[in-house]
């Protein structure tokens, strides 16, 4: 059974997006979780992408992705109309929704994507959204429109200030820590070490912070323990019992680690599929 | 022995009249393998099967004992005594119908199976030689059988009854739930999380234990009879059981998932980058492929110069003997009881070695230690003594205090068993389980919910493939029994 995709487009130089045809998971999927895919069921290596929108009746789900190494690269090159193996899901536990007040959801890069879905969810329930959205460029800002339309603020920053604020995230963060009205809770997606240093801005104000991990999983249903981390000393496993976390009790150091873990393999992964795409005339 | 002299020997015997000496005196025929150094650098089968000589052989040796103590042995019961009779005589298509009517996956079970604590163990030939080592090797000649390319049966299907049996997970219990389910007539669908089908068989046991092909077999013969399979299907994720019985129209559930969830030390350093369970490296090895990561697959793994591996059982020598494979100059197998203790089968033990697996017995690690970049880059460990015999009849291991000291790797495996995992738990109100996390069932494999079976790893612990099989055939025969019931009802 495998699944089609209905449309593709890019988002930005690095970023795309497509629906795909899944319809059990559009039915079952909750803000929060996420699919496993391979492109193929012989060699594909089995990514975890995030359920960024689904359509129930129409039967699909929506998947936006960062194209950083060899799979997500493939994905990237594949068209409409043409067929993923195997996608399976939804997995992990659904994002804990409730009306808190006034929350604030925090994306850096690709972490837009996963913190759509959720930032909805929250809205929906009835919270004050206020949301951050950091880039390092302009360019690469992705979802600005969708945040803006269910955000009672947004507040966007890039690294080079060719757009919104010149500022790091976690500037506007900790202004709004400091407000009278700070908000009751964070919601951090972004790179590990951009949710690390979010963790410590929130922490000094003790505002309660959820965090998404994105571990290197296999499985995902719990089998292999690749996609360990610690929470407050303790493994845990993302893909079952995340992939949120307190982000006050991740060892964030150990994550970004194990995140390295195949570092040498996957660049050359990449840098063969580089070249071969390149023999076969995919990046013209 | 050459294959000329094995040949000679078989023509000497007066088969029609064997007498026991006769038999005593034919020598245990050995299992002919791949060369132990060839096989560190390749993932083909190392065991390469009996000739007919050696089988028919082999067979001559057994005593046709008339109690045939082999048979109590057998968790699933096979005639063994006329199996071998019949390889005995030269009718293989005899010996193979005969293992047939217990078993559905003798070449599987041929060569997984731990005979030397079931079938083999209570051997009379064994027992007079005093060495269960010099056994009829059963499980051998049924694989032998299996093996042979005889026409695949497929077995015949009674009238469709209408009725809807899912199967959740696609291990041995599961394939033979299916199967036997199928036979009576209903319409069944396996539920599979992975894209593959055939569960531990196919992610855990290695190709060259085990290699895929045969359980590829099976899962074909399953399709022929009309099994229906769906492949990346989390049942408790993608669909509930209580949606499959109440919206799905499903009249009865069996679950097989296996065990599931991997087991850690609790020491520390054990989140250290290098730190694997057994089951994440060998589902990137087996299951992905990574073996042949940058030569077509994609998924990567370790490539380990020193491991350890911590643990004794079969999974802990499939761990060692891949990293083997995968070029580690050194493997070291740690494991806290002595070698008699070990659970793994005696076989891979001795494979194990011959492959240049070091075994550190009587040790245990305390804690891994990392470096600036957390990557391993050695174990501390304990030296045990073993004490008085605890519940499960083996010593006891009991460390030695300030004993400690270190062993420099790369990598450690945690290959120290499988617990249940909780997701069916977590997802099915109703079905009870024991403080262990494993599903309750009676006598005929039902659980706390009607309509709903369980059996293998989920049920049992970590437990065998026979035994797992053996909970299917017992749980398919309620199930057909219960669905024939609810027909009449209805
Ligand atoms: C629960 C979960 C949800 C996710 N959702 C999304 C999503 O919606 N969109 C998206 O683009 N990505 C998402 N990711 C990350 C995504 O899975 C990885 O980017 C992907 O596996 C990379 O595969 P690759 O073969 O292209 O690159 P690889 O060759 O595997 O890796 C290339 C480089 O990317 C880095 N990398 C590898 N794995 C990860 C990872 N899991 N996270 C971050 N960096 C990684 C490594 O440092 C490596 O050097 C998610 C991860 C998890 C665990
Ligand atoms: C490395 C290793 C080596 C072993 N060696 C031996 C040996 O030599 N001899 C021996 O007798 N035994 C051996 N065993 C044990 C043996 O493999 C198991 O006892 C046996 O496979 C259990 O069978 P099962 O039917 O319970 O299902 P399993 O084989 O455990 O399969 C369960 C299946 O269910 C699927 N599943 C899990 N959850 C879900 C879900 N929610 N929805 C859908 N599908 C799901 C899993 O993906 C899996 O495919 C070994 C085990 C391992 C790990
Ligand atoms: S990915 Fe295997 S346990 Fe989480």
């Amino acid at each position: 059974m495998s699944h089609k995709i209905v449309s593709k487009r890019k988002l930005s130089e690095n970023v795309f997006t497509a629906e795909i045809e899944a319809s059990l998971i559009a039915q079952a999927g909750k803000p929060g979780q996420f699919v496993i895919i391979s492109i193929n069921s012989e060699y594909s290596e089995r990514i975890p992408l995030t359920i960024a929108d689904a359509d129930p009746e129409k039967g699909t789900i929506r998947l936006i992705w960062q194209r950083v190494g060899k799979t997500t690269a493939e994905l990237a090159d594949m068209k409409a109309d043409e067929k993923i193996a195997n996608v399976v899901g939804p997995l992990g536990k659904p994002t804990h929704i409730e009306n808190l007040g006034t929350v604030a959801c925090v994306g850096g890069g690709i972490g837009n994507a996963p913190l759509l879905p959720i930032t909805k969810a929250l809205k929906k329930a009835g919270n004050k959204i206020i949301s951050i959205l950091g880039a390092r460029t302009k360019d690469l800002l992705i979802l600005e429109d969708e945040f803006d339309r269910i955000s009672n603020e947004l507040i966007v920053t890039t690294d080079d200030g060719s757009y919104g604020r010149k500022a790091l995230v976690t500037e506007p963060l900790k202004e709004l820590c400091q407000r009278d009205q700070k908000p009751n809770q964070a919601f951090v997606i972004s790179p590990a070490i951009m949710m690390k240093f979010c963790c410590e801005v929130t922490r000094k104000f003790n505002i309660p912070t959820q965090v998404s991990l994105n571990t290197i999983m296999v499985d995902a249903t719990g089998m292999c323990g690749g996609c360990r981390v610690e929470i407050d000393g303790k493994p845990k496993f993302v893909c079952v019992d995340g992939p949120e976390f307190d982000g006050h009790k991740v060892n964030f150091d150990l994550m970004m680690k194990r995140l390295d873990a195949y570092k040498d393999q996957e660049q050359k992964a990449y840098e063969q599929y580089k070249e071969h795409r390149c023999k076969i005339g995919l990046d013209k | 022995m050459t294959d000329e002299e094995r040949q000679e020997l078989l023509k000497k015997q007066k088969t029609d009249k064997l007498t026991p000496a006769d038999r005593y005196k034919i020598p245990p025929q050995d299992m002919p393998e791949q060369d132990p150094v060839k096989r560190r650098s390749n993932v083909n089968e190392v065991a390469t099967g009996y000739t007919e000589t050696h089988a028919r052989l082999e067979a001559m040796r057994c005593l046709q004992c008339k109690k045939a103590p082999c048979i109590k042995g057998c968790p699933v019961q096979i005639k063994i005594q006329d199996f071998v009779a019949a390889i005995c005589d030269g009718d293989f298509k005899k010996a193979l119908a005969v293992i047939k009517e217990n078993s559905l996956l003798p070449a599987v079970c041929g060569r997984v199976c731990p005979q030397e604590v079931q079938c083999q163990q209570t051997c009379t030939v064994g027992l007079k030689f005093k060495d269960p080592t010099k056994a009829v090797s059963i499980g051998r000649l049924e694989r032998f059988v299996a093996d042979l390319d005889q026409e695949e049966i497929i077995p015949t299907v009674a009238p469709e009854t209408g009725m809807k049996v899912a199967v959740i997970g696609s291990g041995p219990g599961g394939i033979v739930t299916a199967a036997d389910t199928r036979r009576a007539g209903h319409d069944v669908t396996i539920f599979e999380a992975f894209h593959k089908t055939g569960g531990v068989l196919v992610y855990g046991i290695p190709e060259f234990r085990l290699p895929k092909a045969i359980v590829q077999k099976e899962i074909d013969v399953l399709t022929e009879m009309g099994v229906k399979i769906v492949c990346n299907f989390v049942v408790g994720r993608t669909r509930t059981i209580e949606q499959l019985m109440k919206e799905d129209g499903f009249d009865a559930v069996y679950i097989g998932v296996g065990a599931g969830l991997p087991r850690f030390m609790g020491i520390e350093g054990e989140s250290l980058v290098g730190v694997f369970s057994a089951n994440e490296y060998l589902t990137r090895a087996n299951l992905m492929k990574a073996y042949d990561f940058g030569k077509g697959a994609d998924t990567p793994i370790v490539r380990s110069k020193k491991v350890a591996v911590i643990g004794g059982g079969n999974v802990a020598m499939d761990s060692a003997r891949t990293a083997v494979r995968l070029g580690a100059e050194k493997v070291y197998l740690v494991y806290r009881r002595t070698e008699k203790e070990m659970p793994a089968r005696i076989e891979e033990v001795h494979h194990a070695k011959q492959e240049g697996v070091e075994f550190h017995i009587l040790q245990s690690p305390k804690r891994v230690i990392g470096d600036q970049n957390s990557r391993v880059t050695a174990i501390e460990c304990l030296k045990y003594r073993l004490g008085e015999p605890d519940e499960s009849g083996r010593r006891r291991p009991i460390p030695i205090e300030g004993s400690e000291f270190q062993i420099d790797v790369d990598t450690c495996i945690i290959a120290i068993g499988n617990i249940a995992n909780p997701l069916i738990r977590q997802t099915t109100a109703g079905l009870e389980f024991n403080k262990w996390g494993n599903i309750l069932v009676d006598e005929n494999c039902k659980t706390s919910l009607d309509g709903v079976y369980a059996g293998g790893d989920i049920v049992l612990g970590a437990a065998t493939v026979i035994l797992a099989m053996g909970q299917g055939r017992i749980a398919a025969a309620a199930i057909n029994d219960y669905l024939a019931k609810k027909k009449q009802k209805s």
